[in-house]
């Protein structure tokens, strides 16, 4: 019955060790954000094709009505997260940057549930292709931030032989502590996610990957996976990008993912622990992802907090339920601070990916310029990947985007280590992400 | 591309505070090129109060007169070509704290600072400035000065223990006895050799004396990982072992390999001025052959070569193969080995 073990020694080479700031809202119960009076639910929050409208203006929807249809296999439909009325379906500002493709809903305060949602208690029961299509329908991504489509993950191809699955309980990033709340609060839902997962993909076993910085949330999960020995929970060693795919098999398994390859390549399927728990909410309760547990923290926010908010709820709102912004609040990131992007629009809806919104004042910010690489080499021992950032930042600031690749820039998964140890301050990530879309101009 | 701070949508309902955008990482680690150009330069104190110790007034002028030059010629350079004046991250600094290190302590003071001017004006700024250049500053500089004014930069004085430096004999190097009169005359002159090699009680050039100085120097930046193993301990060892080799007279393995990693500028050369990090290699693998590269190259100066030391012109050798080697041994990809084998 001893079902878990720990290796906390178990890890990747390279790495770097940024300061966690998780003291900030690791130990704070989430709580239930407020229904916001108007959601904004871009029509695209996941990689791959965007959802076609399914709702005209002006037509009531209730909460968990499908108002985005399935766009390919490749895509995944959204949902109402509030009962209330369509006012708008146009561009509005998203998270990632530019403005997408959004529908409005004003909401009624009500809050009802779309009739004829379907509760399973014997689930693993079902076959796998039930479970995968009621996974697909639920409009379930990857929750880490990715967003990739789970039910695409949950078909691979018929030569892939699967045998493990990783749940992602690293939470690797500085400040969010999302995921460390929700393995504390929802630990069974997280393990039934697991069994389901397991279940459609036929695997005997099944892995709970924790970074040692969050004994509570390593406790919560043995105790919850106490009953279950093909489950094993994991505490890793804490070292960031610990949460990347790739690292975690590494460290959980000892398998390596080839270059250039998937998990899948060695036999693994890694999914967040948030993207288990909503798996199991739509397995079980018929319901799909219309809410997710965001972090809002940071020094420039006056009572950060953990939620469990609405998809769709504006930034602007969650920030004011935290306290709002501090005086001196100079940069509002969307996700972590290590691969997060920066806002400069309040209004931009939390989306299906949204691990946190971290809001640092000005003496958290640099606006240093960059200087000379001097070879230092700090950037080449800190990737994960054992790239050599120094030359491919060179070449690229020279426009050798050629080089860059003979480099291997495209293996680089943008963690942004080697940019936070340089000391030359060097925008190493904006490089690479530079080198990546020239390349690919290039190639169409 | 740099963060835009002021850009602000205008229809913004709600007040907020100007925000600033850009690419991440939003952390940094507490790290700058200033921060370890300085922390070197402190690395090099105790070496630094040694020298003054045992020489004197004459040491303090050497190093003054080279710092200054290396600083103004920078800023000067940096002015006339309009770039930003960066003489405060103390790299030139350190270029001319290194040549003071690598001069005799009563040399006329026009021949460091000409030393000094050559290595920042032409080994670093005419190459592009830090970064770019492909030589060590510090080490063409003294290359210069050496070939220029062989009798002056060769002409060692013995410790006087006296600020005023008043009575200093001179006296040669324990390499150039060694190298013109054998190992009799060598233990003659210093009957305690090991000792005076540790503690710097010996001629030579202001840093290369006192080799327990250097050598805590050289402990503290590596502590601090601003240095690591990889160049200076194969470069050392590999002296090591050669010249226990190939160093003594007539039978092999009977040289004295603790003399020679000691005397010379091997312990300043290996620590200060081959782990340079512009000019060396930056990978891991390439650092090692660099490091055993310039071992073999020095005792080959050394035992064959025309001049005593062998230290200067083995770096400077093999600074221009540090690209080679570092394309040549590149790192890895994780994963990439494994690629062609793994087929599930």
């Amino acid at each position: 019955m001893e079902a878990t073990s720990v290796k906390t020694s178990a890890t990747f080479s390279g790495g770097v060790h940024p300061a966690g700031n998780k003291e900030l809202t690791s130990h704070k119960p989430t709580v239930t954000a407020a229904i916001p009076k108007r959601v904004v639910i871009p029509l695209s929050q996941h990689i791959g094709a965007p959802t076609k409208p399914l709702v005209v203006i002006g037509q009531e929807v209730k909460k968990g009505e499908k108002i985005g249809e399935s766009g390919g296999f490749v895509s995944a439909p959204v949902h109402a997260t509030v009962s209330g009325k369509v006012t708008a379906i146009g561009s509005f500002p998203h998270s990632m940057g530019t403005d997408m493709a959004a529908v409005v809903i004003e909401s009624d305060g009500k809050d009802e549930w779309v009739s004829g949602l379907r509760e399973t208690t014997d689930y693993l029961q079902l076959s796998p292709d039930e479970l995968k299509k009621m996974v697909s329908e639920a409009g379930i991504v990857g929750m880490g931030g990715a967003t990739f489509p789970t039910h695409v993950k949950l078909s691979p191809p018929k030569e892939k032989t699967i045998d493990v699955i990783i749940l992602n309980g690293a939470e690797c990033e500085p400040f969010l502590t999302s995921d460390h709340r929700l393995m504390v609060e929802k630990s069974k839902e997280i393990v039934e996610g697991l069994k389901i997962l397991m279940r459609v993909l036929n695997v005997k076993k099944g892995y709970i990957g924790i970074e040692a910085n969050k004994p509570d949330a390593v406790e919560a999960m043995k105790k919850a996976a106490a009953g279950s020995p093909d489950v094993e929970v994991f505490a890793v060693q804490v070292k960031y990008p610990q949460g990347a795919e790739k690292m975690l098999i590494k460290a959980v398994v000892s398998r390596t993912v080839p270059a250039g390859g998937l998990p899948m390549d060695v036999g693994v399927v890694v999914q967040n622990v948030g993207t288990a728990a909503a798996i199991y909410d739509a397995v079980r309760y018929g319901r799909p992802l219309i809410e997710r547990y965001v972090t809002v923290t940071g020094r420039g926010v006056k009572e950060p907090k953990n939620f469990l908010a609405r998809i769709g709820t504006p930034f602007s709102q969650l920030i004011a339920e935290a306290g709002g912004m501090t005086d001196d609040a100079a940069k509002v990131i969307a996700g972590g601070p290590m691969m997060g992007m920066s806002q400069y629009n309040m209004e931009v809806p939390v989306i299906k990916g949204t691990s946190g919104i971290l809001v640092l004042p000005k003496a958290e910010v640099s606006t240093r310029s960059y200087g000379p690489c001097i070879r230092c080499a700090r950037c080449i021992d800190a990737c994960p990947m054992h790239l050599q950032p120094s030359l491919i930042g060179l070449f690229v600031e020279k426009g050798h985007y050629e080089d860059a690749k003979d480099y291997n820039v495209m293996d680089c998964f943008e963690c942004g280590s080697c940019t936070f140890v340089c000391p030359a301050n060097r925008p190493m990530v904006q490089w690479v992400k530079r080198a990546k879309r020239e390349l690919a101009k290039k190639k169409n | 591309m740099e963060a835009t701070p002021k850009e602000q949508p205008k229809e913004q309902p709600k007040a907020q505070p100007e925000l600033i955008v850009s690419i991440g990482p939003h952390m940094r680690a507490e790290e700058s090129t200033a921060k370890i150009m300085w922390t070197v330069n402190a690395a090099l104190l105790p070496a630094t109060l040694m020298s003054v110790y045992y020489f004197g007034l004459p040491a303090v002028l050497v190093i003054v007169i080279s710092i200054m030059t290396a600083v103004l010629t920078e800023g000067a350079i940096q002015k006339m070509l309009k770039k930003e004046v960066t003489v405060a991250d103390g790299s030139a600094f350190l270029t001319g704290l290194l040549i003071a290190m690598n001069c005799p302590a009563n040399i006329p003071l026009h021949i460091p600072a000409i030393g000094t001017f050559a290595a920042v004006a032409i080994t670093k700024q005419l190459f592009g400035g830090l970064g770019y250049n492909v030589f060590n500053p510090a080490l063409i500089g003294r290359a210069l000065i050496l070939i220029s004014f062989p009798k002056a930069m060769t002409t060692f004085t013995q410790p006087v223990l006296n600020i005023m430096a008043i009575d200093a004999k001179t006296m040669a190097t324990p390499l150039t006895v060694l190298k013109e009169d054998g190992v009799a005359k060598l233990l003659e002159l210093y009957p305690n050799i090991y000792q005076n090699l540790l503690l710097g009680n010996r001629a030579g050039s202001l840093g290369e004396t006192a080799t327990i100085a250097l050598l805590l120097g050289a402990a503290f930046l590596m502590i601090k990982r601003y240095i690591t193993w990889h160049i200076p301990i194969p470069f050392i060892l590999t002296v090591g072992v050669l010249t226990w080799a190939f160093g003594g007279k007539g039978a092999l393995f009977a040289g004295d390999a603790m003399f020679h990693m000691m005397a010379g500028g091997l312990i300043l050369g290996a620590f200060y001025m081959a782990t340079d990090y512009v000019t060396g290699p930056s990978v891991r693998s390439a650092q090692i052959v660099f490091g055993i590269a310039c071992g073999a190259l020095t005792v080959l100066i050394r035992l064959k070569g025309g001049y005593p030391e062998g230290v200067m012109f083995a770096i400077l050798i093999m600074n221009c193969f540090a690209p080679l080697l570092d394309r040549g041994m590149r790192s890895k990809v994780f994963g990439k080995v494994e690629a062609k084998g793994v087929k599930k």
